[in-house]
């Protein structure tokens, strides 16, 4: 093992001082590698699986940490800090990384000051995301190196090795993980943080100011320095070899070394890989020339098999192992071994989905409720809770391509309608978060280019899907500061909407929202309708709610169904009756409005 | 200590506090000095979806992750996702099963039907099967949310892992002023089995 003085502490596994032992998420142990990294400054955007990097970032005082408008404000905040000399942190989910791929680029090529680490969390099998797209190609295509830890352990480790690699390299440094890394616990031992101070600043237009002169003799750099990362991966500590008993050998990285060790055990040899761009070539050589049968381990796409391949090394691997979806040691040992996958008891009865659903009380339901009624929209949607009521019973949105496409994509429909004849009015909708990340720039562009689209805000005053985290119209930062909320319909005057235009309604009134709905349809101008009501599960609104409930009386009540039709968990109807489950239902009444026959009535005391 | 490692898939309904009793059983099994992993899925599903958390144990684990017909036991916070799930049970394992509906929206809009007597269709699928009124339990302990706990007791008992370290875990999983319900909820869960 060649020396590696460059690491503090005695090198990337070195240990010092009191060790602590427990159970993280690779999330938390990613948070705590970059408190014990020294790190200044962390952003980040919100989404799955990435989003506890910050939450827990944020209980660190040592680190200023901060809820971006988007990702690409976050790798921007980032490499502000950096360039200014700070180790900063930017997280964000795979699709985050399209959206900040602007300053990804060309941070490549200005390098750093202070350490910059981005942390990327892929979503291999679509937990939580609208694609599977693999990230390592990101690594490739900037020229940047990569580091994928394969557990909780390594997040801490690698975090701390990150910073260091991007500021011997001057290069920022992508820390790859995915869902499986981020939300499964492990056992890690803790150090402690070695404070550090943020470095000096010089002004440098030659190294931080691309113009096109200055952006070619970067360039050059970045080649030169791609092949020193290289040089330096052949050596370094994040491989590891494993000589096993039979005649072949897998190369894993990521969670596949896990899910391949709990598969194969020790009949194979192993080369595992901790940072896996750019690859290192005579590693691999030298372990291909060893084994016969050389396997490449991988979830999703042939981003090593391919680099394997172009050496003109003979592998396995995709022939084999599924493209889509993640992998798990069971798919590895059919693969690989030939081993039948076990099954477990059958009873022959096949369970009823159980999709996710708006929660009981959800403001966004009375909104959507109304536009159901209106039988010739066309909704473009988002992503966000809201994506949940385009399924049944609501059924109202029918697109989720990216976060703001629910306002942009309506410019370019109605436009389409407009060129076919066709009369359906196009609505779209996304959330207060969604709005600030980007749909405000397709609300824009919509007024500008004469639009006669509808543009709904469900503004709940937080990022709700993600679970709870402070945006720009929340009034409170990540750190707990109290701070501006922005007013979503003065933005959106702001941005050229008519005031007539503009319907403001509390969703829980359904009178108003087929109000708003009835008036924006017939606009032939930009029309905005944005809610007010919190997300019901704002401890807040919990708390004030939390005696409310709505009870039926089985006399009055003919079954009608009606109330079912709204989608709510909290009404069922059992052995003939329907029932109102007064622990979920928070009072919300949209159901005592669409009883015809006034069989709903509410109870309880609201408590501000 | 015998450092046999077990599979144990928790299953149930977002919101039902799957997580919490995961967290709390892979602490619990750090403290009596095992090697822990636990998987658990955030985001989308946790609005009301099934929702699933893998716990593995033992001298040393590697993966997170069980397979089908890998698990030793089967946890199930709602019966219909017992049944769900079943296919992860090892043919020799033991389904826990808490005598809870929660009715899906296609149930509830009437597109399908919630299977009857499931708990009798299951029982007759495994080799053990315990029936527990988790909700019944929690309720009577003044406290609905504490179901999680109770399941995790009977799950505590039946792997053989009853310790008076769970007191501990408990403490420092779960804020003081739900502590005490939270014991309470241990023990009646313990004592189930």
């Amino acid at each position: 093992m060649p020396s590696l003085c460059f690491w503090e502490e005695g090198g990337l596994f070195g240990r010092s001082g009191a060790k602590m032992r427990e159970l993280m998420t690779g999330n938390e142990a990613i948070a705590r590698g970059a408190w014990e990294a020294g790190c200044h400054v962390a952003a980040a955007y919100p989404g799955t699986p990435s989003t506890e990097i910050l939450e827990n970032v944020s209980r660190y005082k040592e680190i200023y940490s901060e809820w971006s408008t988007n990702e690409k404000v976050s790798l921007e905040v980032a490499s502000g800090a950096s360039m200014a000399g700070a180790r900063a942190m930017c997280a964000m989910k795979h699709v985050g990384l399209n959206v900040a791929a602007d300053p990804f680029f060309t941070m490549s090529y200005i390098g750093v000051n202070g350490g910059l680490v981005i942390v990327d969390a892929d979503d291999p099998g679509l937990f939580s995301s609208q694609n599977e797209q693999d990230n390592r190609w990101y690594a490739l295509h900037a020229k940047l190196p990569m580091l994928e830890p394969s557990d909780s352990q390594e997040c801490l480790q690698y975090m701390k090795a990150a910073f260091d690699i991007s500021e011997r390299f001057d290069t920022p440094v992508l820390l790859r993980v995915t869902t499986r890394i981020c939300h499964s616990k492990s056992v890690v031992e803790t150090g402690e943080r070695k404070e550090r101070p943020v470095r000096e600043y010089v002004r440098n237009p030659a190294k931080n100011a691309m113009l096109p002169a200055f952006a070619k003799a970067k360039h050059y750099l970045v080649e030169k320095r791609l092949l020193e990362l290289r040089e330096f991966n052949e050596t370094s500590p994040f491989i590891t070899f494993e000589d096993g008993k039979g005649e072949i050998g897998v190369i894993a990285s990521g969670i596949g070394r896990q899910h391949a060790k709990e598969a194969l055990g020790d009949v194979v040899s192993y080369l595992h890989l901790g940072m896996t761009w750019p690859l290192p070539e005579k590693a691999i050589r030298d372990f291909a020339s060893k084994v016969k049968n050389l396997w490449i381990v991988e979830e999703n796409d042939t981003f090593i098999e391919g680099a394997v391949r172009s050496m003109g090394i003979a592998c396995s691997g995709k022939d084999a192992l599924p493209l889509v979806d993640e992998l798990s040691p069971a798919l590895i040992a059919k693969a690989i071994l030939g081993t039948k996958p076990s099954s477990g008891p059958d009873t022959g009865i096949m369970p009823p989905s159980r999709p996710p659903l708006l929660c009981a009380g959800c403001p966004h339901r009375g909104l959507l409720f109304a536009m159901s009624k209106k039988k010739d929209l066309v909704v473009m949607g988002d992503i966000g809770c809201y994506g949940l009521g385009s399924m049944p019973p609501l059924n109202v949105g029918e697109s989720t391509i990216c976060m703001g496409a629910g306002f942009s994509a309506v410019v370019g429909f109605q436009k389409a309608q407009e060129k076919a004849g066709r009369s359906q009015k196009v609505f779209g909708i996304l959330g207060d978060s969604t709005f600030f990340h980007s749909g405000v720039t397709g609300l824009i562009d919509a007024v500008v280019n004469k639009s006669s689209g509808v543009f709904v805000i469900l503004d709940n005053r937080i990022t709700a899907m993600t679970g709870q985290q402070e945006n720009p119209g929340t009034g409170r930062t990540l750190m707990g500061e109290e701070t501006t909320a922005l007013d979503i319909p003065r933005l959106c005057a702001a941005c050229g909407v008519k005031e007539e235009h503009i319907h403001v309604v509390d969703p829980y009134d359904l009178k108003a929202s087929r109000e708003a709905v009835d008036s924006a349809y017939a606009a032939e101008e930009t029309s905005v309708i944005v809610t007010t009501r919190p997300c019901a599960l704002i401890k807040e609104v919990l708390k004030s709610r939390a005696s409310l409930h709505c009870v039926v009386d089985a006399e009055k009540c003919v079954l009608c169904s009606s109330c079912l039709k709204l989608g709510c968990p909290a009404i069922t109807k059992q052995e003939g009756r329907i029932v109102i489950d007064s622990v979920a239902c928070n009072g919300c009444s949209l159901c005592v409005q669409v009883c015809p026959k006034q069989a709903i009535s509410r109870e309880g005391e609201l408590h501000e | 200590m015998n450092k046999s490692g077990k599979n144990v898939l928790l299953v149930g309904v977002g919101g039902q506090g799957t997580i919490l009793a995961s967290k709390l059983l892979s602490e619990g099994l750090l403290a009596l000095g095992y090697d822990v992993k636990m998987s658990e899925i955030h985001g989308m599903a946790q609005r009301g979806g099934s929702v699933s958390t893998h716990v593995r144990y033992g001298a040393r684990v590697y993966s997170p992750v069980m397979g089908p017909g890998e698990a030793d036991v089967l946890v199930a916070f709602e019966k219909m996702e017992a049944l769900r799930w079943l296919p992860y049970l090892s043919p020799e394992g033991m389904l826990i099963v808490n005598n809870h509906e929660i009715y899906p929206m296609p149930v509830i809009l009437g597109l399908s039907e919630y299977p009857a007597l499931l708990e009798v269709a299951l029982s007759e699928s495994v080799p053990r099967m315990l029936l527990i009124e988790a909700a019944e339990t929690a309720a009577e302990l003044g406290n609905p949310r504490v179901m999680n706990v109770v399941l995790l007791g009977a799950l505590v008992k039946s792997l053989g892992l009853d310790d008076p370290c769970w007191s501990d875990t408990l403490g420092s999983c779960v804020p003081p002023h739900a502590l005490q319900v939270n014991e309470r909820a241990f023990r009646k869960g313990l004592s189930l089995v």
